[in-house]
């Protein structure tokens, strides 16, 4: 699963941009594959191979991600099984923000079976943003076990930290405004399944709605 | 007396008496001294109150009202109560025993009997104790109540039950003497014991201890029976079921002399009003479901059922502003029965103004025994009969508000509710008590 | 919804979502540091006007493993004894700043009233109240039962049960047999709809004397037999309920003796080890406690491998937990839109 389930033939190529509803494309399927194939490799070089890393992604679109960079790091590094070294971490009961949003459904937390303790944890989420998601997520590891080291991957980083947070790995470094949503869709979580048409991946840049208080990311 | 001089000639210009053709009544010295045709010419001494478009009825008689005093002023006074009546067009009310202390004595019949004189919204009749203390054992005092300046002829432990049945025998008896009447309170107590609203498909469900209608109808099979026995006559008070419109109706037919009431509040409410626990809901007899309600809307318009009576029950916020279990039972009624007898009987059709004359004026004043003498209520509206008169708009709508009603207690089942009918002027023998709606502040001392 | 007060006010949608909610709860609660920051700086007021040691330690657990500030606030034997008002201690917890108030008391209706008399602002967590609703209760007992019966794909009816993992399931297909009190219960009116709502089909199984009348309407079966019962409708689960002694004498509230002695009510309506004996193999035995070991529930039964009662305590604190989060974390300002 190195670029995705295949999609339909008839699918058009990523339109760069869609003035009608303005809608820019800023990554497409194919983008977002290489990205992560970069990662993979940045984690097995920078961590001296991959056998101590797991990957926690953050739910939602970090999980997919999670597990899209295990199939990579099985793929580069001999004798290791993706599934063994993928897991979810939910961060919605460490959230600060929980009062200023409707309730939240609470994610699952998968472990490998091996734990975290000792381990190299990378982080894994669609978006960094404010930083709070990645807060959030470092207080919900401490309560669960106690990594070697934590890391940071994000498919995309769109700035306005609010906290002292940065990426160790970063699919594409993205400036924006305040006044701009970045959204990601996959075909794990947004595919035909939850929609009903069909999608590709894709990372796509519009005008925030008026509501000030839509979810950060 | 001296209301000849004090009280103005009033003609009632235009009033439909029992809703027949209009005319004008004209009060002079405490009677009706004249029946002219409509919107006949005046004279310069006569006060016109226009009374185009509105239903003269005469003066209600409520023979089953809460008033509180002695005892429980915080909720109701005679004079807050008795002005309540006049507003809802009210010139008699029997007011209940169940005060403190319980008016099982001359003495108490007596003072209350004098204050609702002289505060002079209604004539004030005092209803006696049954038992002594209504505590169910010993007979009260009846004779002395009956010959006392009150002359009591309704007795009664309403509040609770005579439910030995060797006690009720006795009373029923007892009050033939002086052609008294015994009212009762019908609820068999071990079925009713913690009981707080219908048994049925809305008390399974709420967990709120059921009153069985079989509680009820039980009582009042005895009572109709006893009555039958020694040859006495039986008042059933507030009557709620169906069944109970059923016992009545075969009692009747078969010659005994019973008569039954019926309340406002059963003629229109249902236990589903108890589903949000209000405590405004709360009462005794309990509200009962929409067959019951039927029934006795159809006991009331075949005449199995013979009145309409408030079981006005003024209670204090802190009564009500509780939790059901520890709420107290009762709603007020004064100032709404005659809209939803207005509601619930006459504007479907079932009854006649006429009829609600009979169920709300002559035929309580003839239970209660006040229908003779000078201060005799329930009378035709007729030259020569006392000038008890209420004027009613039937083609008003308003909606209720317990905070501005004339009792003393908010704890109406209707505020917010929409209701027809308005009363616009009640005469009691002659004199203004309720104007353009409004209460008429009574000159202390004036006796009518 | 803001309040939690009936089960009969949850749709499946919100039964699934607590049920749910709770699954994650519980998976906390097995880690070694249990507590979570999820509440930090809400307060939680435990109002009990009636004992119950039990459910006041599963709410107060709860609270405290989502970090909350936890007061208890014991009206019974207190200044708070009878005749002063539910109103003047609701007023004082709202002085307090409590953000959720979990109340227990005799009266039937007094959590509604508590909920909506405008007294207080908090959330209002149903307790159990007089013989009305104990929602928590049901939900606990309902996630044990999925828990069970749904994971082990033993649902009957259906089919297309994914055996393993029962989030986002009901109940439906499963037959649930609550045997007892049924009168005088809030437990089994909460199960009752609960269960009904999730799909599941309830027998109730009670001498008559202790079926309310108006039983007819609830959407479930009524049944005087326990023994036909066991052997003809196979239950997935049979749960007992408790019977008070005072039901027993000839004095109680309410007429009493409802039964002639204790000897005859376990004759006929006590789980025993023959009538375990008559249900399927992967029936579940439920009480929500405290038991009359011996009246409505052997020793034999009641410790017995398919008796899961000591675990519907542990649930009773995951669905606790899952409750408080529902109606405590979101906006305040807005309606708690944890419970939709």
């Amino acid at each position: 699963m190195s670029s995705g389930p295949a999609v339909p033939s008839s699918e058009p190529p990523v339109t760069p941009e869609d003035p009608s509803d303005g809608v820019t494309t800023v990554l497409g399927e194919a983008e977002i594959a290489r990205a992560l194939t970069r990662i993979a490799h940045e984690v097995v070089e920078r961590n001296k191979g991959a056998h101590d890393v797991v990957l926690l992604g953050i739910p939602t679109r970090g999980v997919p991600l999670a597990a899209r960079l295990a199939e990579r790091l099985a793929s580069i590094e001999p004798g290791l099984v993706a599934a063994d070294v993928v897991g979810e971490l939910d961060v919605t009961m460490y959230r600060d923000d929980l009062h200023k949003h409707p309730v939240r459904t609470i994610g699952a937390t998968h472990l490998p079976a091996s734990g975290i303790d000792g381990k190299v944890v990378v982080l894994v989420d669609d978006v960094l943003f404010s930083g709070r998601t990645i807060r959030a997520a470092l207080d919900a590891i401490s309560d669960i076990g106690r990594p070697r080291a934590v890391q940071l991957a994000a498919l995309v980083d769109r700035g306005h930290r609010e906290l002292p947070i940065r990426p160790d790995y970063v699919g594409k470094n993205l400036p924006t405004s305040l006044s701009e949503r970045v959204s990601v869709r996959l075909v794990e979580t947004d595919g035909a399944a939850s929609s009903g048409e069909p999608v590709t991946d894709a990372v796509l840049i519009s005008q925030r709605p008026t509501t000030p208080s839509e979810a950060t990311r | 007396m001296s209301e000849q001089t004090t009280t103005p000639t009033y003609v009632l210009r235009g009033a439909a008496p029992l809703g027949a053709d209009p005319v004008d009544l004209v009060l002079a010295g405490g009677v009706i001294t004249e029946v002219r045709a409509a919107n006949s010419p005046v004279a310069e001494d006569e006060t016109v109150v226009d009374a185009t478009g509105l239903v003269a009825l005469p003066g209600l008689v409520d023979l089953h009202t809460h008033l509180r005093e002695p005892g429980r002023e915080d909720a109701e006074t005679i004079v807050s109560g008795t002005r309540a009546a006049a507003v809802g067009g009210f010139t008699a009310v029997h007011a209940m025993a169940n005060t403190t202390p319980v008016a099982d004595t001359a003495g108490v019949v007596e003072q209350v009997w004098r204050i609702g004189r002289d505060a002079g919204w209604v004539d004030v009749h005092p209803v006696g104790a049954v038992s002594v203390g209504l505590e169910g054992t010993q007979l009260a005092e009846i004779g002395a109540m009956a010959a006392s300046a009150a002359r009591v002829r309704v007795f009664s432990d309403d509040g609770k039950c005579v439910w030995d049945p060797i006690l009720m025998r006795r009373a029923l008896e007892y009050v033939k003497a002086f052609d008294g009447v015994v009212a009762q309170h019908a609820q068999e107590p071990r079925l009713t014991e913690g009981a707080q609203m219908n048994e049925g498909v809305v008390s399974a469900e709420l967990g709120l201890a059921g009153w069985p209608a079989v509680a009820e109808e039980a009582i009042i099979a005895r009572d109709v029976l006893l009555a039958e026995h020694v040859g006495s006559r039986l008042h059933v008070c507030h009557l709620s079921t169906a069944g109970s419109v059923e016992i009545i109706r075969w009692a009747k037919g078969r010659g005994i002399d019973v008569t039954a009431e019926v309340t406002p509040h059963h003629l229109v409410l249902t236990d589903e009003l108890a589903r949000d626990y209000d405590p405004t809901f709360k009462v005794n007899p309990p509200l009962r479901t929409a067959a019951d309600v039927e029934a006795v809307r159809q006991g009331l318009a075949d005449g199995t059922i013979d009145i309409v009576a408030t079981d006005h029950a003024p209670h204090t916020r802190e009564d009500k502003d509780c939790e059901w279990a520890a709420a107290a039972f009762g709603m007020t009624g004064l100032e709404t029965a005659l809209s939803v007898v207005q509601q619930t009987m006459v504007d479907p059709g079932r009854m006649t103004w006429a009829d609600v004359a009979r169920v709300l004026s002559a035929a309580p004043a003839r239970i209660g025994r006040i229908d003779e003498g000078p201060t005799a209520q329930g009378r035709p509206l007729e030259v020569g009969e006392p000038a008890n008169v209420v004027l009613v708009d039937p083609a008003a709508r308003r909606v209720v508000d317990g905070r501005t009603q004339s009792t003393a207690s908010t704890n109406t089942p209707f505020h917010g509710r929409e209701l027809p009918g308005r009363v616009v002027a009640t005469f009691l023998r002659g004199r203004a008590t309720v104007l353009d709606g409004a209460p008429v502040e009574q000159v202390a001392g004036v006796r009518s | 919804m803001k309040h939690l007060l009936s089960t009969a006010d949850l749709s499946r949608a919100d039964a699934i979502r607590i049920l749910d909610t709770a699954a994650q709860m519980a998976a906390t609660q097995s880690r070694e540091i249990k507590k979570l920051p999820t509440l930090r700086g809400r307060t939680v007021v435990n109002l009990f006007f009636e004992d119950s040691t039990r459910t006041r330690i599963s709410f107060e657990t709860a609270a405290k493993r989502l970090s909350a500030d936890v007061i208890n606030f014991s009206a019974k034997g207190s200044s708070v004894s009878k005749g002063e008002s539910l109103k003047d201690t609701a007023l004082t917890l709202q002085a307090m700043g409590a953000d959720a108030v979990v109340i227990r008391h005799q009266a039937s209706g007094a959590p509604h009233t508590l909920a909506h008399a405008g007294w207080v602002d908090s959330a209002v967590v149903n307790a159990g109240d007089g013989m009305h609703q104990h929602p928590t209760q049901a939900l606990l007992d309902a996630f044990t039962m999925r828990r069970h019966l749904v994971a082990r794909g033993a649902a009957g009816a259906g089919g297309t049960r994914v055996a393993g993992d029962p989030t986002g399931q009901d109940l439906a297909g499963l037959k649930v047999a609550v045997v007892g009190d049924v009168l005088h219960s809030r437990v089994a009116r909460s199960n009752v709809h609960l269960l009904h709502t999730l799909g599941a089909h309830v027998t109730l199984v009670a001498p008559p004397t202790l079926v309310p009348v108006g039983v007819e309407t609830w959407p479930c079966d009524v049944s005087y037999h326990l023994d036909e019962v066991l052997a003809e409708t196979a239950p997935d689960a049979v749960m007992m309920l408790r019977v008070q002694r005072e039901r027993m004498s000839g004095s109680g509230a309410g007429g009493g003796a409802f039964f002639p002695n204790p000897l005859e009510y376990t004759r006929n309506y006590g789980l025993d080890g023959r009538r375990l004996a008559l249900l399927p193999d992967h029936t579940i035995v439920m009480h929500p406690g405290p038991m009359n070991r011996g009246l409505e529930i052997s020793a034999e039964a009641a410790d017995s491998p398919r008796a899961v009662i000591v675990e519907q305590v542990a649930n009773g604190v995951a669905v606790r937990m899952a409750v408080l989060y529902l109606l405590l974390a979101g906006e305040a300002s807005t309606e708690r839109a944890g419970l939709e």
